[in-house]
């Protein structure tokens, strides 16, 4: 698994009302979800975000409903992948079920500056800042874990048998 | 291998003898929920797995509760879908506008769900049935999908956090407060991938819609789920709404727990959570002078009728400030039935309220009491994120049902004390 993007960083507790607000969860279109993600803390993030892009936060990232609407957005909007110091404990269950791949890393997170360049290849465990030529080590998902996002999310993963 | 509450059901409904923290299981689930906002997403997904019907037509529940009855064309779609879903799949427990309630006030109050049960619900606050002795958390619309399918869910077995409760609360505090007070003090991720176990000759002091409320807040802290023992309060609230017959599991007395806290619930004074965390509390004395315009008294957190009579006792005879706008939303039909057998929607209208239907609406800023720009609201609601109840630069105020009330006649956050 190895993912190449620009960083756009963010806070602690960006929760999941911010990712995607409430008043859009009328509906469950991808792409309309995804036009409206970060509206609520970032009004230019729409604009901004480019396919590959990582996602750069502090702790408790996802925080709040359960909405899977949130890693969706997310996914949807371009980023492909989200580096974090803590993800809440939904969203992170979520992203691996929708196959949004996330990791947690201080070293990471405090080595990452908006608009840094971010190679990570999550099978090895590192990432890389191509900006500052740093590198970082990230544990890597337990095995359980990591056969549901190999396997393409958790629908995929019983449909192949994986789970019964 | 000694385990704590959450351990012992887990590994029960998991088939195994023991578990412990960091384990990863698949655990039969009792019932799978959903809402009108995750349930059409968790349909697509389910009608991709190629299963003819779900796992228990008996076990998978959906109520009609964010944005019904219908805010809008796109809202009546979702609800249509989960609808028609439920038609084609003889779903027993569908509860749509007329019979349903929010969520996590009407599957208690159904007797849906019963101490020692596993409940998988897709909508964070699913960990308010903690209160009866159930595990209850919640997951996505995808968990929620597979859930249908096969009635089966995979956990990560949860260290655990023990809450160890002495003495008795004060007059006009209730679970609300404990619960605000216990964030502000461990913080919106104190408790992260964790339970937390309230314990204690305390817990009998607190009545069964008091730990409602505070299982209900647990994901606030981050927490998985928020358990509590069972006693016989509990068994006579479980008893008087289902046949079922259930397990009480306690902890194993040399269960480990990362951290003890011990909670003197008679030391604990109205708490109100300022914007824009959970966690920024503070006492009714430590408010200072904040104006509002509006006031919400309901959500799956505080709209039991033990609430609605809290606020009725501080609204009686009174009016509320002319420039706030007070919206109290019963949680279900039977306490919007109880509430207006008994007067309370009378005292409520005399006072300058408006009462609504069932609905968990301006809670998450879906519609019925949205916020401008500048407006400031206290809620018995349990989120007070940006934006949560309207525009990004309105804010809200978390509080329980007796300050919300005393607020409202004030115009400005109040504690009961100061109005009555």
């Amino acid at each position: 698994m190895i993912f190449n993007g620009k960083a756009i960083k963010y806070g602690d507790n960006v929760d999941t009302d911010v990712i995607i607000p409430a008043r859009y969860l009328n509906t469950s279109d991808k792409k309309e979800l995804a036009s409206h993600c970060m509206e609520d803390i970032d009004k230019d993030f729409v604009n901004k975000v480019e396919v590959g892009n990582v996602m750069v936060a502090g702790y408790n990232f996802g925080c709040g409903s359960s909405r899977e609407h949130a890693p969706l957005a997310i996914k949807e909007s371009g980023i492909s992948l989200v580096v974090a110091r803590s993800f809440a404990r939904i969203f992170y269950r979520n992203s691996i079920n929708i196959g949004l791949a996330i990791v947690e890393s201080d070293e990471a997170v405090d080595g990452i500056a908006d608009g840094d360049k971010v190679e990570a290849n999550l099978t090895e465990g590192v990432i890389y800042n191509r900006t500052t030529g740093k590198s970082f080590a990230v544990k890597p998902f337990p095995e359980f874990i990591q056969k549901i996002i190999e396997g393409g999310g958790l629908i995929e993963s019983i449909k192949s048998g994986l789970i019964k | 291998m000694a385990m704590t509450m959450t351990q012992k059901i887990l590994a029960a409904h998991a088939g195994l003898d023991s578990v412990e923290a960091g384990q990863l299981i698949l655990v039969n689930v009792d019932r799978v929920l959903g809402n009108d906002i995750t349930s059409p997403v968790a349909i697509k997904e389910f009608n991709k797995l190629g299963v003819k019907d779900v796992y228990d037509k008996d076990k998978v529940t959906m109520v009609m509760d964010h944005f019904a009855p219908n805010k809008d064309i796109k809202a009546a779609v979702q609800c249509k879908m989960c609808r028609d879903f439920c038609n084609e799949h003889e779903v027993t427990h569908f509860y749509d506008v007329g019979r349903m309630g929010i969520e996590h006030a009407l599957l208690p109050e159904k007797g849906l769900v019963v101490p020692g049960d596993v409940v998988i619900g897709a909508d964070s606050h699913t960990c308010t049935y903690g209160a009866i002795g159930a595990f209850s958390t919640g997951v996505g619309s995808t968990d929620m999908a597979c859930g249908m399918a096969t009635g089966k869910a995979w956990f990560k077995v949860p260290s655990a956090i023990k809450f160890v409760l002495k003495g008795k609360l004060n007059p006009w505090v209730s679970g609300k407060d404990v619960i605000l007070h216990i964030i502000g003090k461990i913080g919106v991720d104190g408790a992260l991938y964790q339970s937390m176990e309230f314990v204690g000759e305390g817990v009998k002091e607190l009545t069964v819609y008091d730990r409602l409320t505070i299982s209900n807040m647990a994901i606030e802290a981050g927490a998985k789920n928020g358990i509590f023992e069972v006693d016989e309060q509990t068994e006579a609230y479980v008893k008087a709404h289902s046949d079922r017959p259930f397990v009480a599991y306690k902890a194993d007395e040399d269960a480990v727990y990362e951290k003890t806290y011990e909670i003197d619930l008679s030391k604990i004074k109205s708490t109100i959570a300022f914007p824009h965390l959970p966690e920024n509390t503070r006492t009714v004395d430590e408010v200072g002078e904040v104006k509002i315009d509006q006031v919400v008294i309901g959500s799956c957190t505080n709209g039991h009728y033990k609430d609605l009579e809290e606020a009725a006792a501080i609204l009686k005879g009174k009016k509320i400030a002319k420039h706030v706008r007070a919206i109290i939303i019963p949680a279900t039909q039977d306490i919007y039935l109880k509430a207006l057998q008994n007067g309370l929607l009378t005292i409520f209208i005399e006072a300058g309220c408006v009462v609504s239907t069932p609905t968990c609406g301006p809670c998450l800023g879906g519609y019925m009491g949205i916020l401008a720009a500048g407006e400031r609201a206290v809620a018995t609601t349990n989120r007070n994120f940006v934006g949560r109840m309207g525009d990004v630069k309105s804010e809200v105020y978390l509080a329980s049902p007796a300050v919300a009330a005393a607020s409202a006649i004030a115009g400005k956050i109040a504690g009961p004390l100061e109005v009555l």
